[in-house]
């Protein structure tokens, strides 16, 4: 569970990992079945309506502008986001 | 951080074997973003964009933002893989790579996972001696860049001890393509050579095609070079690291050596290697550890829901072979045929990944012999002075228009490589430094009659001399006459004039 | 003067364009709606300070004889799901409270450009997670049938205020049912079209390939009039299908004639047996099929064998593209920012997403993460993925047998808050009947068959349709529609408890 936390990025407290424990097994024991039936001859659907080939022409459109870009942002400087250091002191 | 042991080169082949691999990541340049309508900083017209102008709602993942794909970007991507001799895959689909790192706006990286758009295809790659080497590809796809981050604060400028850092989505969502080679057995000694050549005929065959700027020094070619040892006899293959982001020809081939060297000396002292990213040190040409591979690593990777596979026609597949540009040996051959250059003169070109930028020069009105001469001499020296690529320092249309000046008497060739350094100086074209600096010879006669003058007075037996028919005796006046004009005058000319002087005294 | 927001869409229109009633007039009518009601019921998350602004330029263009569409003027509730750039779009989450979007939602621009009046931002479930919207960061939505019952989710907030007329029309989404159940639960109608049918940009993302954003309204030709307006290709959104697609309302106006009962094949699914659903909800469903049999319907047994992994199936799938799409809010662009004094990046991410995103948001995102994740993949996300792949054959055979399908649209009425709220896996089991749907792309629709005896709350019916064939459920469900109605002598609504300052607030 704590590293499926660090996967998703979510610091879940230990009242949380257990609780979550606890209610994603019987989650899991419940969707599990889905094997039962997923044999290998059956293809698997990742689009409900089949499509092919959906393009777009290579032709400028939709750029924001840049006050639009950091219309939300938390913080930012020069134009651009800022965010706290991204890895601690060297190791 | 403690300084690598590098065993020596020789002694390291000879007791490991190298094991190559090479991933490298072109940026095309066109208009538009892989999956927005957002102009493309790695097209030309785009690149010095400020940060954060060339970003539609899907490059910064905004909420409800949805990608579509690019047209243009496919079928460079088809034209790429069918020049590496790859199958084109008659469907292929996109994949989310799941991870979070500030500069992905989405925290997926859209890529391609279980199908590839192209896979199996093999190049050619010429080494310095003529000898063709055989590089096997494993697949070519189709992926998105991130966008560009600023470490801040700290002593070093990089992530390390920097206070925050700062982001710029411009590059995120610029279509590349990830060209990863099978394993390179057989490399031996000349490992670090193959590493060059490789990417140096990558970089020939995307320029040939037209599909990229090919600047590694804007980070259009990128390449990741993969190095384990195995000792002699071994059938096992050793633990390999990935030296990331190696941005220039030189580099690839350095990073490399020097990789073998270290890991040579680890593995000779009974140490292990561990699978890791490593960095390039341009400024020290070192590799220093990055991340280690772990079960961080985990991408979860599953169908893109919001793409559609990509199942181009055989007729699309044919019309674009069809169109390819010839294949880089051939091209070789024809260009060393037009050209008339010996086998050196070529292989010095080749050699110095200068064949696009001598063609270029050529083209835009050089002749062969100036053209090579200045990328491979004056160009090539102060780049390597310098730590960079000839190609970062000046244009071949820049390059012709100096031969230009010089064919025309304008410049001597030593003022040329004064108005070069303008040039690299970024002070504009040739003739812009020529005009600023005001560097052209002196085509007044009578300036420099007025100088000749000055300098047999000092030197009153001179012409006495050359009417004597000691004609070496005009050298003299010839240097102070260069010397008081500053260099800024044809020593011929000059020449000519004090023999003239000598003539018309004796008449 | 007759009640504005009593007025179906369809009648309000009318009256609009027949320069009987301004926009201003009915706008307002529905902003005085909303602050009588709204406290009690709860379903919007933001008014639009603008909307009277709005609803004067199109009277203006109106008297400028500018040629408008046929719901110009008419107001529209938009669940917060959609991105609009002039109100905040939260979908139901702390981590986007106060989210200005720089952008419309194609539906969104599209009900612009076609007149609608946004009147505000419905709830929801945080990020349309959930069958109660008791999920919501910013509290529950009751339902006007019984303040004290769920109205539904996620689009709860979207039902709700049809059903309490405090807007004639919504926008919702459905990726499990939020717009179906919902429906079921306050009596009124809903519609999941056909996957692609309505183009999901600006619609932030729960399951991608499951989401399909749709129409909430209290009559079947409401909810044509909305989706001809919505529908259609958007190049923005690579699943949208460039279909040519027939007028709903037209269909839904066909279809109140009734004849297209006569002949009609209604399958009903063996599988999905009376005891699996609440007494009442099975008695409604049971005389409606009888009502339809009445006027020459055929009702014919089918068998669909693998809906009954639908559930399961769904329950990965949704997850896994969930936690991806999720990923975005990181506090770096947008959103909530936790502060970590001293802490990298990595850290105000991780604790950014902890406080920021609620308790059915984490289950989710985690079950998802380890669904997708290295040694797992096969065995969940690719086995969910062939599930629907039977599930899509399952609709085959069975629309080779027949015309429509027919479901009670879930299988009990209004449950209490909180009832379910400590039980997620009871709560995903309510979604058994319209999960299917959106597992294989095909549309449904849910109108109101009837009040339960035994809790005299709405029970809706569902009707599903082959990909491509919406129009055919405008068709049967306005036919269904006008009978139910005839024989209850007025709307179903009409029976509803009076809410707040037109008859005393619980
Ligand atoms: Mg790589
Ligand atoms: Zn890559």
């Amino acid at each position: 569970m704590r590293h499926l936390g660090v996967l998703a990025r979510i610091q879940l407290s230990d009242e949380e990992v257990g609780r979550l424990t606890g209610q994603l097994d019987a989650i899991v024991d419940n969707i599990a079945k889905v094997s039962e039936v997923a044999t290998p001859e059956v293809p698997a659907t990742s689009h409900p309506i089949p499509l092919e080939n959906v393009f777009r022409s290579d032709v400028a459109g939709d750029q924001l502008t840049p006050a639009q870009v950091l219309q939300n942002a938390p913080d930012s400087a020069d134009g651009r986001f800022r965010v706290t250091a991204i890895l601690g002191e060297e190791q | 951080m403690a300084k690598d042991k590098l065993m020596d080169f020789d002694k390291a082949l000879e007791l490991y074997e190298p094991v190559l691999g090479f991933e490298v990541h072109v940026e095309l340049n066109t208009e538009t973003k892989m999956f927005s309508a957002a102009a493309n900083p790695a097209n030309s017209a785009n690149h010095d964009a400020e940060p954060n102008t060339l970003v539609a709602p899907v490059d910064m993942g905004l909420p409800g933002a949805l990608p579509v794909v690019n047209e243009t970007a496919v079928r460079y991507s088809i034209s790429l893989g069918l020049a590496l001799g790859c199958s084109i895959a008659p469907s292929s689909r996109f994949a989310r790579k799941n991870y979070f790192y500030p500069d992905l706006g989405k925290n997926y990286q859209i890529s391609q996972y279980d199908e590839p758009i192209a896979f199996e295809g093999s190049v050619e790659i010429e080494l310095s001696d003529g000898e063709i080497v055989t590089v096997p590809i494993e697949r070519a796809h189709m992926e998105e860049d991130a966008g560009k981050l600023t470490h801040v604060g700290g002593s070093t400028g990089r992530i390390q001890g920097a206070e925050y850092s700062l982001v710029d989505y411009n590059r995120a969502g610029v279509p590349l393509v990830e060209i990863v080679t099978k394993p390179i057995f057989g490399a031996e000694h000349r490992a670090p050579e193959i590493a060059k050549a490789y990417v140096a005929t990558i970089r020939d065959i995307v320029i040939a095609l037209g599909i990229s700027e090919a600047r590694m020094e804007r980070g259009n070619l990128r390449c990741d070079a993969n190095v384990s040892l195995r000792p002699r006899g071994q059938e096992k293959l050793g633990t390999r690291t990935e030296t990331k982001n190696v941005n220039s020809m030189r580099s690839v081939e350095r990073a490399v050596r020097y990789e073998i060297q270290r890991q040579a000396a680890i593995l000779a002292a009974g140490g292990t290697i561990i699978q890791e990213t490593r960095h390039w040190h341009e400024d020290t040409g070192t590799t220093s550890p990055g991340r280690p591979k772990s079960d961080a690593d985990d991408y979860r990777y599953f169908p893109e829901p919001d793409l559609l596979p990509v199942a181009p026609s055989l007729e699309l597949i044919e019309q674009l072979r069809a169109a390819l540009p010839e294949p880089p040996a051939a091209r070789r051959r024809r260009l060393k045929g037009d050209w008339g250059f010996t086998d050196l003169e070529f292989q010095d070109v080749a050699n110095g990944g200068l064949l696009a930028e001598v063609e270029a020069t050529i083209a835009a009105g050089a002749s062969p012999a100036a053209a090579r001469k200045w990328w491979t001499g004056e160009l090539t020296r102060i780049a390597n002075s310098q730590g960079r690529e000839p190609a970062e320092l000046a244009t071949p249309s820049d390059v012709a228009a100096l031969q230009g000046l010089v064919e025309a008497g304008t410049l001597t060739d030593k003022l040329a490589r004064q108005v070069l350094e303008g040039v690299i100086a970024g002070e504009g074209t040739p003739q812009e430094v020529v005009d600023a600096r005001g560097l052209a010879v002196v085509s007044d006669d009578g300036a420099l009659i007025a100088a000749i003058d000055e300098a047999l007075a000092a030197q009153p037996d001179v012409l006495e001399k050359i009417r004597d028919g000691k004609v070496q005796a005009a050298g003299a006046v010839i240097g102070a006459v260069m010397k008081a004009m500053k260099g800024q005058a044809d020593a011929a000319r000059v020449r000519e004039l004090i023999l003239e002087r000598a003539g018309s005294a004796d008449a | 003067m007759t009640d504005l927001t009593k007025l179906s869409a369809a009648a309000l229109a009318e009256k609009l364009t027949a320069g009987e009633v301004s926009s201003v007039e009915a706008t307002r009518a529905h902003l005085d709606r909303i602050a009588a009601v709204d406290a009690d019921v709860h379903a919007f998350l933001h008014v639009n300070g603008q909307a009277l602004d709005v609803a004067a330029d199109i009277d203006r263009r109106r008297a400028a004889r500018e040629e408008l569409g046929p719901l110009a003027g008419v107001p529209l509730a938009i669940k917060d799901v959609l991105v609009t750039t002039d109100m905040p779009s939260t979908s139901g989450s702390k981590i986007l409270e106060g989210y200005m979007s720089p952008y419309d939602a194609t539906v969104v621009a599209r009900s612009r450009a076609a007149g609608l009046v946004p009147l505000g931002k419905t709830n929801m479930d945080e990020f349309a997670m959930g069958s109660s919207t008791e999920h919501s960061a910013y509290g529950p939505t009751r339902n006007p049938w019984d303040l004290s019952r769920i109205p539904g989710g996620s689009g709860g907030g979207s039902a709700a205020a049809v059903a309490a007329f405090e807007a004639p029309l919504a926008l919702g989404s459905d990726t499990g049912g939020s717009i179906r159940q919902p429906a079921h639960v306050t009596g009124t109608v809903g519609i999941k079209p056909t996957y692609g049918g309505v183009s999901r940009y600006g619609a932030i993302a729960l399951a991608s390939s499951l989401d399909q954003v749709g129409p909430v309204t209290r009559t079947v030709l409401d909810a044509g009039l909305l989706h001809d307006v919505i529908g259609g290709h958007d190049p923005h959104d690579s699943t949208s299908l460039a279909h040519d697609w027939p007028s709903f309302a037209a269909a839904a106006r066909e279809g109140a004639t009734g004849d297209v009962l006569k002949g009609l094949k209604v399958g009903v699914i063996r599988e999905l047996p009376d005891s699996g659903f609440q007494s009442g909800v099975s008695a409604s469903f049971r005389a409606a099929l009888a009502a339809m049999e009445a006027q020459g319907a055929e009702i014919v047994e089918i068998s669909a064998p693998h809906f009954e992994y639908g559930v399961a199936a769904y329950y990965l799938i949704l997850p896994a593209e969930a936690s991806s799409n999720l990923a975005k809010f990181d506090s770096v662009r947008f959103g909530l920012r936790v502060d970590v004094p001293g802490g990298t990046v990595e850290d105000v991410m991780a604790a950014t997403r902890d406080a920021g995103f609620g308790d059915e948001v984490k289950r989710r995102v985690i079950l998802g993460t380890y669904a997708l994740s290295a040694g797992y993949y096969d065995a969940y996300y690719g086995s969910a993925q062939k599930v629907r792949t039977l599930i899509q054959r399952d609709f085959a055979d069975a629309f080779s047998q027949v015309d429509v399908i027919a479901t009670p649209s879930a299988p009990t009425t209004a449950f209490k808050l909180g009832e379910k709220i400590d039980d997620p896996l009871q709560m995903y089991l309510n979604d058994v009947t319209t999960i299917p749907a959106n597992l294989a792309g095909v549309p449904g629709i849910s109108i109101p068959s009837g009040l339960a005896a035994e809790d005299g709350l709405p029970v809706g019916i569902q009707f599903l349709a082959p990909a491509h064939e919406d129009a055919r459920l405008y068709r049967v469900g306005a036919a269904l529609e006008t009978l139910l109605v005839d024989s209850w002598g007025g709307p179903l609504l009409d029976r509803a408890p009076a809410l707040g300052a037109n008859g005393g607030a619980r």
